[in-house]
């Protein structure tokens, strides 16, 4: 299919470790077409952020087929086409907010005056325009993580991967950011990929939810989601919400009695 | 008159003021270093009574003064306790103020560091300051050398196996070495193909100085977390980026740790240095020159002033680290 931006086809991949190979991820197919919003989600040992790190070229797959954007994965990372978000912002406490988020548009070479407008514009993006010049350690974890976001989205990397990148946020800060980041790719139609343990953190943010189980690492359940793309906060207490977070619940309780 | 409030911040203070609050600061870390210097020289001093026994009871022999072991052939063979246990009112009496003592006692090495930086002119033989200032060129040299040598070798640690396997070994192996045993060989060596002066004693000093610095960079260049490292790789980022801007700055506090040790080790080099080229100004030269002419006040003042040139390297770039971290928001 041409609008794919992500195939992946009996994708498996083997860890070898002491106590004999660890099957990190078996027989994973999935496909994610442009400007979709998928979660996955799953206990640890799932191999959510192993499939994640796959699409990313930080691990290389023992079997099956993956393409990003029509590459192969390594490719896609050359040719720049995802940007990554870690639980850990990642911020130089050396570098200003601003000087951060330009870093990886100096390594791509990009012109001065672009870089300090792309800067400008993502900082805007995500509200922290005020802080172009204040280092790290003056911000709070939350703005920290959206400095984090804007840095990934500052080159126009087609996907944007994101692993459990409000994991260590309390949740009030957290339901601000899911509220932003899906105003954020309402605006930018960004392709994003999304590691999270939270069950309404998935089901608020994503078009499809990708529910995983570990031992081996597998897909159980994929949800299309048929919620709005507008979403209030308060769509958590609708029916149709509970409905689908009772299905993830199953599909995570699924996976575990199997294992 | 002036501008000046009468709240401005710290005007009720005063200078005085200000400096007992700096004081009051310092003096819980100032007590308990006090308390050990002096036990230490307490115990100094006490040990210059046996120390100095036998040197004593001769000068008192010497004016005439009737003792137990009445002559010197008899006391030769009895320690230094005993001879203060035999007598000890002419042990204690003469035991810190000889021309000649075993262990001359700190007043006296005081006295003598005194004498020979703040009376000597500086261009004098006998100002210490002179030369201290000649071992300062050779060990500022090497430590240059050796920090620029030792990082150089750690960037090449971390980004390659191979050298990762075969270098460091050999870098062990090499300060395994008694320095004594090789700075000869480095002076003979370097002098028959023509190079004399500062640079045989500066290598010297490179050679103590470029480990510390080795160990402590391929500890910080490899800080990183796996996370930072990763996202340098999403952004498709050569070695050389990844090295100049994160690996780096990130290795900074360790590099600042391990200055400190390449520093004082560069200056035991260079002193060192000294030795086998029979140089007549130095702290070193200073220092068997002593040993020489049994000037044991001379040994110790020269000793106490390579501990203060050290001292005073290492507070230099304590400071700089200071400054930089802070500015860098690492510390």
């Amino acid at each position: 299919m041409p609008d794919d931006v992500i195939n992946a086809a009996g994708l498996d991949l083997t860890f070898p470790s002491p106590d004999g190979p660890v099957h990190a991820l078996s027989d994973i197919s999935l496909d994610i077409n442009e400007g979709e919003f998928v979660s996955f989600i799953g206990p640890s040992g799932c191999g959510k952020t192993t499939f994640l790190r796959c699409v990313a070229a930080l691990e290389t797959p023992t079997g099956g087929t993956l393409t990003v954007n029509g590459m192969t994965p390594d490719e896609a990372r050359k040719a720049r086409a995802y940007g990554y978000v870690f639980q850990a912002a990642g911020l130089y406490p050396w570098r200003t907010i601003g000087r951060n988020i330009s870093l990886p548009l100096e390594i791509m070479g990009y012109s001065k005056s672009d870089r300090t407008k792309r800067t400008q514009d993502v900082l805007e993006l995500v509200e922290l325009d005020k802080f172009a010049n204040k280092y790290p350690w003056q911000l709070s974890g939350g703005m920290q993580q959206r400095a984090s976001i804007a840095r990934a989205l500052a080159f126009d990397a087609k996907v944007l991967l994101m692993d459990e990148p409000f994991g260590a946020l309390d949740e009030i800060v957290r339901d601000r950011l899911n509220e932003e980041l899906l105003a954020l790719w309402k605006r930018t139609n960004k392709t994003t990929l999304f590691v999270t343990h939270s069950i309404p953190e998935a089901v608020y943010l994503s078009t499809k939810i990708v529910v995983m189980s570990p031992r081996p690492g597998r897909i159980t359940d994929i949800i299309d989601s048929p919620l709005p793309h507008d979403r209030p906060l308060d769509i958590r207490d609708t029916p149709e919400f509970l409905a689908i977070a009772h299905r993830v619940r199953e599909g995570l309780r699924e996976g575990m009695e199997v294992a | 008159m002036t501008d000046t409030q009468i709240s401005a911040p710290g005007a009720g203070i005063g200078r005085s003021g200000r400096v007992a609050l700096a004081m009051r600061g310092m003096h819980h870390r100032l007590g308990p270093v006090l308390a050990v210097v002096a036990a230490l020289i307490a115990l100094w001093y006490l040990a210059a009574i046996p120390m100095n026994a036998q040197n004593s009871l001769m000068l008192a022999e010497r004016e005439g003064i009737v003792l137990t072991p009445a002559t010197a052939s008899e006391r030769r063979n009895m320690s230094g306790f005993a001879l203060t246990l035999a007598e000890p009112s002419q042990a204690v009496a003469r035991a810190f103020a000889q021309d000649r003592p075993r262990l001359p006692s700190p007043h006296q090495v005081l006295a003598e560091l005194w004498d020979s930086t703040v009376n000597q002119n500086v261009t004098s033989k006998r100002s210490l300051v002179r030369h201290a200032g000649i071992t300062l060129a050779p060990t500022l040299l090497g430590f240059v050398i050796g920090s620029l040598a030792g990082i150089a070798l750690a960037v090449g640690i971390v980004h390659s196996r191979l050298m990762d396997l075969s270098v460091m070994p050999w870098a062990i192996a090499s300060q395994t070495i008694p320095i004594l045993a090789i700075a000869p060989m480095i002076i003979v060596v370097l002098n028959s193909i023509g190079v004399q002066g500062v640079l045989p004693k500066a290598i010297i000093s490179a050679y103590l100085s470029f480990f510390p610095v080795t160990v402590g960079m391929v500890k910080g260049l490899r800080a990183p977390s796996p996370s930072d490292l990763d996202l340098m790789r999403t952004w498709n980022a050569s070695a050389t980026r990844t090295l100049l801007s994160l690996r780096l700055p990130t290795s900074l506090p360790y590099l600042f740790t391990s200055l400190k040790i390449a520093v004082a080790a560069a200056l035991v080099g260079a002193i060192v240095g000294e030795f086998p080229t029979g140089a007549v100004s130095g702290l070193g030269a200073r220092l068997l020159a002593g040993s020489y002419y049994g000037q044991t006040v001379q040994i110790w003042s020269a000793l106490f002033g390579a501990a203060i040139v050290a001292a005073a390297l290492v507070a230099a770039i304590g400071l700089a680290q200071r400054v930089t971290l802070k500015r860098m928001g690492l510390s």
